[in-house]
């Protein structure tokens, strides 16, 4: 009898080893400190930015090892830590407002390998070091906004409608209308039942009063709303932050996840997630002279201002509308096929927004974006609370006609202006209170120490369980310790390749994989001992221990995946990662401990007649 | 070559097995009622704080400092080394809790020489420590539930239950190792637990399968005897798995860094009762639910038979 797999088994088992060695190859080549440049807001990163990058990095000595596009920003990588640290401040300065720079450690990857989509795994926090928060949005508080702007939207329609009210007001979940006479209760009914069709008319229990609630429908649209202004808020405060690959997420209803590696002043990244910012509408003095009032003359009734590009302008002191009641922004294309951006006002703004307009037709009209950061800045080597108000006119446009509640604002350069414009001014201000209710913050010495403990733990659990097999199967157990090495390597390989983030609870997967991987080889070499006792031939032997053990190897392994199955579903972050790294670990192990070992045992043993096994 | 011949009794030993099991069951119920489990943060919600110094720290100047500053509700200890300081508080009433990592950061170092580096900070909320206790639970009862569907599927009711049996034992006992010795209890222990689970499982499924393999291919004996012969049979192989992962395990626990050390230890403890209770537990359970050849045979194979030997 001889044991042997056709040719296809063996090239196919020395495919997947050879793909899994190609694709954990990323693993091993570290990191590039760099500097990662990315546009904020309206701009366009193109090549006027890479000369510029290089011009400014070869002016102060520094040499880029390369300055690479991908996607949407700009990688410079450089050759040490202090090189890095010195080109993001000289780039900073260079490139001004309208960019971003973010210090990055860019996998050092050969192009050959990222041609073949091969990158290192992705560490998780715990690894690298960064900022976890869960945030959590107060969803009561959105609806409790929308409730009181209905208020004002009510009571202005009433008025529109010349129907005398006694009193609108916010009771419990509802808002109350109190009408003077059975007329006007009805008329009111009629005017509210056409304006307002996402609220639910009834009659209160005293006379004359209708109560209005929100439907479920706009209250689950309200909330939907609110978390998705609130995510895009805050994805705009990470940018300010300067973060390379940040991660937020929804959670939930109600909650936002947001990971910042590599952040260490959390602090600071608290004061910018938590920063208020607001958007006004303000008519331009077209009056006085802007060039006077930026050479520090006075103007009455006016303020200097500044565009983004620099530009004094002179705005009028009196607000016609603020950020507060844009319920909505989206953008579009206009009838001229040119950029726009669409805004929806509430009831007050839109009445405002209806009386400015039809005064001042022709007249340029202003946005400026105000934002309220606080920062902590060292003074004379204390530390000192430094508030700022930042005010920025992002955009100026003329009147064209008279417009209230939905307006649109053209003039932009292009649609990403626009969509950027609709973004910054829905994201202008957070919709609704956020609370951080989970913060999980590893220092970068930590990380380090967690990936250098994780590292070793898994050597010296390898190397144990190693010299162990060798010992206790001799032949076979050196078989088995290749396959268990080609078992981490596949391991490793995997996770690369689906970019699964690896934790440290991820490698006590790893390492208890190892420990459990040998499992399937002990159960076939202990049966193929055990045929050998019954007085079978060697290579009946082989052929019977493989193939009995395996339907214990494939039931023990099935249920283990079950409950790492179980982990994943129930488990958040490092949980996750444990489970994916033995999940992958078991699966990985069945090929290589069973498929694996049969190949190097049949080459070993199998074409020729044997006595004895090395067993 | 090193053979372990062996032909040992176990399940005459069950009896002994049974009182060592229960004295053992017992001691942990009543540690987990009367002490419970040291919850951590998690759990709990509350901050933790851990900073490294660069020389040996004294936890009296952090207390004081801490308590100058509002903060003597908090727990101050070493962390692995004298240079490491854990400091762990409850959700304060009125104090935002964003701020309170920095204030306490703050009011360590304005007191000590030596300025901390800040290695880790986690703060749970409690609506958020209370839900990922309910996930827990949630997960270790929905991973016994799983098991139990499989294991009823693929061989028979009475292993289900044998199989569960055990793993509730396992799981007990690593839990009442935990609130004897008073060890943290956190989410990545709880991740050991169930994998613990899985483990035990594994051990367990093992023996069954020789157990159903035994029955079906062996015409004469007791089903103590082809029990008995089962676990004999299996016994190199449990001792083998079981020794390779503990080795693991202990470098692990060693090397592994403080974070995952109760998170190793859990595993330790879990790993070595689900390899007693794969022998003692698992199969006398079967044995005592009354298990008969009939109940493993296949019926598929019965109809072939009869279709080859006319």
């Amino acid at each position: 009898m001889q044991n042997s797999f056709p040719l296809w088994k063996n090239l196919f088992i020395v495919l997947v080893l050879g793909l899994g060695l190609l694709y954990a190859l990323p693993n091993i080549y570290g990191d590039d400190p760099s500097v990662q440049i990315s546009s904020t807001r309206s701009t366009q990163l193109n090549e006027d930015q890479r000369d510029l990058i290089e011009k400014t990095l070869s002016a102060q000595g520094i040499t880029a090892k390369a300055i690479e596009f991908s996607g949407d920003r700009i990688l410079v990588r450089l050759e040490n830590l202090d090189d890095q640290i010195k080109a993001a401040d000289y780039l900073k300065v260079a490139l001004g407002r309208g960019f971003t720079t973010a210090l990055n450690l860019a996998p050092a990857t050969p192009a050959w390998l990222r041609a073949i989509a091969a990158e290192p795994m992705y560490l998780g926090l715990d690894l690298r070091g960064g900022v976890h928060f869960l945030l959590e949005v107060d969803m009561d508080a959105a609806v409790k906004q929308a409730e009181e702007r209905y208020v004002g939207d009510i009571r202005g329609a009433l008025r529109a409608e010349k129907i005398r009210y006694a009193s609108i007001a916010k009771v419990n979940d509802f808002v109350q209308v109190k009408l003077k006479s059975e007329v006007d209760a009805a008329n009111a009914k009629a005017v509210l039942g056409t304006e307002f069709r996402n609220l639910k008319l009834s009659d209160g229990k005293e006379l004359f009063v209708i109560e209005a609630r929100i439907s479920i429908d706009e209250k689950t649209q309200i909330k939907k709303f609110a978390l998705a202004q609130n995510m895009t808020t805050l994805r705009n405060r990470v940018n300010e932050l300067g973060v390379a690959e940040p991660i937020i997420q929804q959670q939930g209803d109600a909650r936002i996840v947001v990971q910042l590696p590599g952040v260490q002043d959390t602090t600071r990244a608290k004061e910018i997630l938590g920063a208020t910012a607001s958007l006004e509408f303000r008519m331009v003095d077209v009056k006085h002279d802007v060039q006077l009032a930026a050479k520090g003359k006075q103007t009455i009734g006016s303020r200097l201002y500044h565009e983004r590009n620099g530009q004094p302008i002179l705005l009028k002191r009196q607000i016609i509308v603020t950020g507060d009641q844009i319920v909505d922004a989206s953008s579009g294309l206009d009838q001229n096929n040119s950029a726009a951006v669409y805004i929806t006002l509430d009831g007050i703004g839109a009445k405002k927004m209806g009386r400015t307009t039809r005064d001042n037709i022709g007249k340029p009209m202003a946005v400026v974006f105000i934002e309220n950061k606080v920062e902590t800045r060292i003074a004379n080597g204390k530390k000192v609370r430094h508030k700022e108000k930042l005010e920025e006119v992002i955009n100026v446009a003329t009147i064209q006609g008279v417009f209230s509640k939905r307006f649109q604002i053209t003039g932009l350069d292009s649609t990403t202006e626009a969509r950027n414009l609709a973004l910054l001014l829905r994201a202008g201000a957070l919709a609704a209170p956020i609370e951080i209710v989970e913060e999980r913050t590893v220092g970068p010495s930590l990380g380090q120490d967690n990936i250098d403990q994780g590292t070793l733990s898994v050597m010296v659990g390898f190397a144990l369980v190693l010299v162990f097999m060798a010992f206790y199967y001799k032949v076979f157990g050196l078989v088995a310790n290749v396959a268990l090495a080609f078992n981490l390597i596949i391991i490793v390989a995997l996770l690369s390749m689906i970019q699964a983030t690896l934790t440290l609870p991820g490698i006590a997967g790893i390492v208890l994989t190892v420990g459990m991987a040998v499992d399937a080889n002990v159960l076939i070499f202990e049966r193929i001992r055990e045929e050998l006792r019954n007085g079978n031939s060697p290579q009946a032997s082989i052929y019977a221990g493989y193939e009995k053990a395996f339907g214990t190897i494939f039931d023990a392994n099935i249920t283990t995946l079950l409950v790492a199955l179980v982990l994943f579903g129930f488990g958040t972050g490092p949980i996750k990662g444990f489970a994916v790294t033995l999940s992958l670990g078991i699966m990985t192990s069945m090929f290589t401990a069973i498929m694996g070992t049969r190949m190097m045992i049949n080459l070993i043993y199998g074409k020729q007649r044997v006595k004895r096994l090395s067993l | 070559m090193v053979m372990l011949k062996q032909n040992f009794d176990f399940i005459n030993k069950r009896k002994i097995a049974l009182i060592g099991s229960g004295l053992l069951l017992l001691i942990s119920a009543a540690s987990l009622i009367i002490n419970g489990l040291k919850l951590g943060i998690d759990f709990t919600g509350g901050t933790l704080i851990e900073v490294g110094y660069s020389e040996i720290v004294e936890l009296e100047s952090i207390r004081s400092a801490l308590e100058t500053h509002e903060f003597g509700d908090a727990t101050v200890q070493h962390f692995g080394t004298a240079k490491d300081v854990l400091i762990r508080f409850k959700p304060r009433e009125g104090v935002n809790h964003s701020q309170a990592s920095v204030q306490v950061l703050n009011a360590i170092n304005s007191s000590s020489e030596q300025i901390a580096d800040l290695r880790r900070v986690e703060f749970v909320g409690p609506q958020v420590g209370d839900e990922l206790a309910e996930d827990g639970g949630l997960a270790l009862l929905y991973s016994m539930f799983g098991i139990l569907i499989y294991v009823a599927w693929r061989f028979e009711y009475k292993f289900a239950l044998g199989s569960v049996a055990a793993l509730i034992h396992d799981v007990v006992i690593t839990l009442g190792f935990f609130s004897v010795l008073g060890l943290e209890f956190d989410l990545t222990v709880l991740a050991a637990i169930l994998a613990v689970i899985g483990y035990s499982l594994n051990d367990t499924i093992v023996v069954y399968d020789r157990i159903r393999e035994n029955f079906r291919n062996l015409r004469k004996g007791t089903p103590q005897m082809i029990l008995n012969n089962s676990l004999n049979q299996t016994l190199s192989r449990t001792l083998m798995t079981s020794l390779t992962t503990i080795l693991v395990l202990i470098a692990l626990a060693l090397l592994g860094g403080e974070i995952i050390h109760n998170f190793a230890i859990a595993l330790l403890v879990g790993v070595l009762t689900g390899t007693y209770s794969s022998i003692f537990i698992a199969s006398p359970v079967v044995l005592a639910l009354g298990v008969r050849k009939e109940d493993l045979m296949l019926p598929e194979k019965e109809g072939l038979d009869i279709d080859t030997h006319p």
